[in-house]
């Protein structure tokens, strides 16, 4: 236990001190831009982890969720002058409300089932998104007023570099926390047995839901930050396209990996942006990583990668 | 007074009447054995007073309460913890990860502090693992104390699930096959296990082919074929039993 604790303090502390010196070997703002949208598909993956690597539920929908909570704070501040941060706690507020409504019946389905199921729901909320122009700009996508906190506005991609490293560090540790606690055990278990889970007294649907609705807020945040940031948001971010880019960003990475989240998303957030040919045929490539990983590691690059070096070690 | 009673009992799978009118108590403090031929309906009876599956017709009383149609975590709460016979360990996590995930129901498992891992939380969490630890040694794990679950051999898994079944302080345990496929001398392991949950005061009741392991524990056994009883008594009364014989033991075991 006490190794865990202390294995765990260090991967926050060397997690602190990337983010903290990364910055000096930024050459121009565009490098700081990668890394802001880096940590924001890093939270967002982190939850999806929880459900997906953690649990053993699919999710094809999330996007549907980041895109929510993109509009959801982008509308009630710019048009309706509700306070930023209020706006994105009420975002965070509405899309939990609507991940529990609908994960009683979604997460009783199974397998593929479950697959479709939030598929399809992720497909409703971009529809929704495209077709009610009036509140939403409809396809073009709307402006976003900047945010503001009691007078305090964080301008220009240093500032939004370190907000979103803070909250990135918060969702680290707080994940850990949850994985190495009862609830975490509880979560891992009905992933490996939903019989012998309910057996030892779990209350398995339960538990799907809180991490449901879990990951479901961490992206509706991550969404908000996103719209706050980019000042501009398009229905784009809420498409299916979006949603397979963060399944494999935490199939890369590795499931059941916190870091892996966080590599998983680094990676595929980078590669678009070097490789020309990978942004042209980006829904190929994703397909492609998935099959490579499938094929020849299928627990993902940070799983595999601690293994190697842990029997090289002993 | 019972610890379990099934009252007329029926399920059937479409055609398929796999339980009809099966009716029986245990009483509490004794380890009562349910045998009968492959396909008798032992695991589907499990299945149904665990709350796996609904009973068509029928009821299941436990400590003189109905429990009939609670869910599966519901029943674990009332206090009855199971085994399966195709394995569900959860090969996910530790050796003792599976034993503290069996405890769960006294374990703090309040989302916000876990979230936080308030100081109660990793307390209560190094209370759990050290009760885990001495559950590994009661059924002979102490060599997988640092093992994952997915490095063990099949025989110590068959352990594992009894450590985490004891794990959840059940009054009632059923373990369905826990022999299954062990070598003699891990059977005879088995055997001398089943009398000790016993002896610490937990009721037992064991789905076994091995004859000589069932006739050498079972203070009472009922004899189950086509979803109906067939016969109910001691190992005395079973193993003389001619309907019991003819149908099911053989002449082996009028020998032995
Ligand atoms: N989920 C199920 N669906 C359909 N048939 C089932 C199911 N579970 C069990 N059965 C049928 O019930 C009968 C009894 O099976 P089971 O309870 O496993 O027997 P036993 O454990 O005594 O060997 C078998 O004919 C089996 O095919
Ligand atoms: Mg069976």
């Amino acid at each position: 236990m006490s190794f865990w604790n202390s294995s765990r303090s260090g991967g926050l502390v060397a997690l602190a001190l990337v983010i903290a010196l990364l910055p000096l070997t930024f050459p121009n703002t565009y490098f700081f831009n990668v890394a802001i949208l880096i940590g924001l598909n890093a939270i967002v993956c982190i939850g999806l982890n929880l459900l997906i690597g953690y649990a053993g539920q699919i999710s094809l929908g999330h996007a549907g969720f980041f895109g929510l909570g993109a509009y959801v704070a982008a509308i009630l501040s710019s048009n309706h002058g509700v306070p930023p941060l209020a706006a994105l706690l009420l975002a965070a507020l509405l899309v939990g409300v609507l991940a529990f409504a609908v994960a009683r019946p979604i997460m009783r389905l199974k397998g593929h089932y479950l697959a479709m199921g939030t598929l399809g729901l992720g497909i409703i909320i971009a529809i929704v998104l495209n077709q009610e122009v009036g509140l939403t700009g409809g396809p073009d996508g709307m402006p976003v007023d900047s945010f503001s906190l009691l007078g305090w506005q964080p301008y220009g991609d240093r500032i939004w570099y370190w907000i979103v490293g803070v909250l990135l560090l918060a969702t680290v540790w707080l994940a850990l926390n949850l994985i190495d606690s009862p609830v975490g055990r509880a979560l891992r278990a009905l992933h490996g047995s939903e019989v012998a889970a309910a057996a030892a007294g779990i209350n398995v649907v339960r538990f799907k839901v809180l991490v449901f609705v879990t990951s479901a807020i961490l992206a509706s945040l991550a969404g908000s930050i996103f719209a706050f940031y980019t000042g501009f948001i398009t229905p784009g971010e809420a498409n299916f396209f979006h949603s397979l880019e963060l399944v494999a960003m935490v199939v890369l990475g590795g499931l059941a990996s916190i870091y892996g989240a966080l590599i998983g998303a680094a990676i595929l957030t980078i590669l678009p942006q070097l490789l020309t040919v990978f942004h042209d045929y980006e829904m190929m490539m994703l397909g492609l990583i998935m099959m490579l990983v499938m094929i020849f590691m299928r627990k993902g690059l940070v799983p595999t990668l601690a293994n190697l070096l842990w029997r090289r070690g002993s | 007074m019972t610890l379990l009673q099934v009252d007329d009992m029926s399920k059937a799978f479409g055609a398929n009447q796999v339980i009809e009118g099966l009716s029986f108590g245990v009483s509490p403090g004794a380890i009562h054995s349910i045998i009968g031929p492959n396909g008798a309906g032992k695991t589907t009876l499990f299945n149904l007073i665990t709350g796996i599956y609904r009973a068509d017709r029928g009821r299941v009383l436990f400590d003189g309460r109905d429990v009939t149609a609670l869910q599966p975590h519901e029943l674990a709460k009332c206090g009855i913890s199971r085994t399966f016979q195709n394995l569900q360990v959860f090969l996910n996590m530790s050796a003792l990860e599976n034993v503290m995930a069996g405890m769960h129901l006294h374990s703090d498992h309040r989302f916000w502090p876990s979230l936080f891992h308030l100081p109660m939380i990793t307390r209560r969490d190094r209370e759990l693992a050290e009760e885990a630890r001495r559950l590994m040694a009661f059924v002979n794990l102490e060599d997988y104390l640092d093992a994952h679950a997915s490095a063990m051999p099949y025989g110590a898994l068959k352990r594992l699930e009894i450590a985490r079944a004891l794990a959840t302080k059940s009054k009632l345990m059923l373990l369905d096959e826990p022999a299954a496929g062990l070598n003699p001398s891990e059977t005879r392991a088995i055997d001398g296990l089943i009398q000790k949950i016993a002896e610490s005061g937990v009721t037992v009741i064991l789905v076994e082919h091995d004859m000589r392991l069932v006739m050498g524990v079972s203070d009472h056994i009922l004899v189950l074929e086509g979803g109906r009883k067939l016969a109910e008594g001691t190992a005395g009364e079973i193993r003389h039993n001619p309907d019991v014989v003819a149908a099911y033991l053989g002449e082996s075991a009028r020998k032995q």
